[in-house]
């Protein structure tokens, strides 16, 4: 199982998408690409625990339930996330971040 | 090279080449179905490392329910072939090289640290197993994240239909555009 590939190119591979989601965290100013930038944060994480997991401590399950509870916790994120956008997009007809700046003021 | 290690660089290379441009494509619709390539060929990555289970949540979960969830809201907020006006030159730039410095710090960190595996055989994952540790008190049990876990789903439940519920005190959108 598993012969030839060793752990640290998964780690890069996290490495890699993890800040790929930064990137578009950082230049992306529509509320729903920055929640799909979270995501990919969030995913690339759950790569790095299911690798540890297989590769370090074969003979214990806590990666995995770490990863399943980070789905669920990214699941209720982006339902709560998305159900404020269509809140938002409600009152300013935009989903746009430079223009919802009404409670800043 | 075996069948793994190829299958391994095509799902590596599916999920880079689709996250960069899941951030970088300018429709938004696109973009989304970018995201749900890179969380399918995740799901391939979990299959590999042997944990089955957790490649159906992934599938079932990310790729069926948060992208169509991501869709829907897409489809309701913005129009279907709007385009994002380019990023401007001085944000990407400098966002890309914070990104860049971070990721070859990361690497070089990840490289330079020395890995070792227990000796101990490794544990076959089956349904009966991850059902009995997920509500199993004890050493090897998960029941107090379970119940955690639970409560906030209830809460993000009730959280949403009350958010996203219309009325309440706030303009309605004709009055916006009547102003």
């Amino acid at each position: 199982m598993n012969t030839g590939i060793p752990l640290e190119y998964f780690l890069i591979l996290a490495t890699i998408m993890f800040f790929v989601g930064v990137y578009g965290f950082l230049t992306r100013r529509n509320l729903l690409t920055i929640l799909m930038s979270v995501e990919l944060i969030l995913n690339s994480v759950n790569i790095n625990f299911m690798a540890f997991n297989r590769y370090l401590f074969p003979h214990k399950l806590e990666g995995m339930f770490f990863s399943l509870f980070v789905i669920a916790v990214a699941a209720s994120e982006a339902a709560v996330a998305i159900a404020i956008i269509i809140n938002i997009y409600r009152r300013f007809i935009t989903i746009n971040v430079e223009d919802v700046d009404e409670m800043k003021h | 090279m075996t069948a793994n290690q190829l299958m391994f660089i095509l799902f590596s290379a599916m999920i880079v080449v689709f996250s960069v441009l899941t951030v970088t494509s300018r429709r938004i619709l696109r973009a989304a179905i970018f995201l749900l390539f890179v969380l399918v060929s995740t799901a391939g990555l979990y299959f590999m490392l042997n944990y089955q289970f957790m490649a159906a949540v992934q599938l079932t979960l990310y790729a069926g329910g948060i992208v169509v969830l991501f869709i829907f809201s897409i489809l309701l907020t913005s129009h279907i072939s709007q385009k994002f006006e380019p990023v401007g030159w001085k944000k990407s730039v400098f966002s890309a090289i914070a990104v860049t410095a971070g990721a070859i710090l990361a690497i070089i960190t990840i490289l330079d640290y020395n890995f070792s595996a227990t000796t101990q055989a490794a544990q076959e994952v089956n349904m009966k197993l991850i059902g009995k540790s997920l509500l199993a008190t004890g050493e090897d049990g998960f029941v107090l994240p379970f119940e955690v876990i639970s409560i906030l789903l209830i809460a993000a439940m009730v959280a949403a239909i009350v958010v996203a519920k219309k009325g309440g005190p706030g303009k309605t959108q004709s009055q916006i555009l009547n102003n």
